[in-house]
């Protein structure tokens, strides 16, 4: 079974690289950009038939590795 | 007094560390991440270097090394534990130290000479140390220390702030901060004051002609209070 998950910024953390990514597109002519943050996007493919299963061993992976949890949010978004 | 230096891939800053902890009078040993067993120290060092490339985030995968297990129990009862700039963010992500190291601010790598004062005396590594402004060197593009407000709060009641980034007359203040780090954050103990981690190489400041003396104040001071 395939998870895709991604791991965000926390709203309060600040993100220099969306900053610049914002100031890029601006430069680009996109003008009405009100703010661009970036995160990490994962594609798991784990050996599991059961679909809860399967996410539920994902969220103990962006648990324990893919997010810090001090900065980082985690949403698992697909699972196929 | 044993000291103890632990390689991840990656690490860099490793035999810096290993010549200065010889060169105040530690026996040191080196110690490869895929150990499990540390041998008896007075002082374990998590080195400066780029561990995992800093894949995923600083220090993620060099927290999750067998020889973690180690020193955390090392650390829980009380052994000396010191992490520098990569070894820094590996002990927030092995949540011994609270926080993370974030990106600098300016999107920059930043590598110059700075000044931190030394906020709390009352521990092992600064005990007796005769200047309170210390000039080091940083080499880092992530080390913005961000921590919760719950955190934070922890970290002043238990007076946790070992290093803050000042001027040379140890004033600290924006113009000071080199990365964005709250409150001027440089280095950080744990609780117990056992823990150390800091942004700052000392290991860099010790010889007159190459860079500095400042590290070697450390470092004697160090072993002095550990003798």
């Amino acid at each position: 079974m395939k998870i895709s998950a991604i791991v965000t910024l926390k709203k309060d953390v600040l993100d220099p690289q969306g900053k610049v990514v914002h100031q890029a597109l601006n430069g680009m002519g996109f003008n009405n950009v009100k703010e661009v943050r970036q995160g990490k996007y994962f594609e798991i493919d784990i050996d599991e038939k059961d679909k809860k299963k399967a996410e539920e061993k994902a969220e103990d992976m962006c648990k324990k590795l893919l997010a810090n949890l001090v900065i980082e949010d985690y949403k698992i978004i697909e699972s196929q | 007094m044993n000291s103890s230096i632990i390689i991840f891939p990656g690490s860099n800053c490793d035999r810096d560390m290993d010549v200065a902890l010889k060169k105040f009078g530690f026996k040191n040993k080196m110690i490869w991440h895929n150990d499990t067993e540390l041998p008896k120290s007075d002082l374990v060092v998590l080195p400066g270097g780029f561990s995992y490339g800093d894949y995923l985030r600083c220090g993620s995968m060099a927290s999750k090394s067998k020889i973690i297990e180690s020193i955390i129990k090392f650390a829980k009862s009380g052994g000396l534990l010191m992490g520098v700039c990569n070894g820094f963010q590996i002990l927030t992500e092995t949540e011994l130290l609270p926080g993370a190291l974030l990106p600098n601010k300016y999107s920059k790598f930043i590598c110059k000479n700075v000044f931190v004062k030394i906020n709390n005396t009352e521990n092992n590594y600064f005990k007796n140390i005769k200047k309170n402004i210390l000039e080091l060197h940083i080499a880092h593009n992530e080390g913005n220390f961000f921590c919760s407000s719950d955190q934070m709060k922890n970290i002043n009641d238990n007076n946790q702030i070992a290093l803050t980034y000042c001027n040379k007359d140890g004033e600290t203040d924006d113009n000071s901060n080199p990365n964005g780090a709250i409150n001027n954050i440089a280095g950080l103990f744990n609780k117990q004051k056992n823990i150390l981690g800091m942004m700052p190489h000392p290991e860099r400041m010790i010889d007159t002609y190459l860079s500095g003396d400042d590290g070697s104040i450390f470092f004697q001071n160090l072993i002095t209070n550990l003798k």
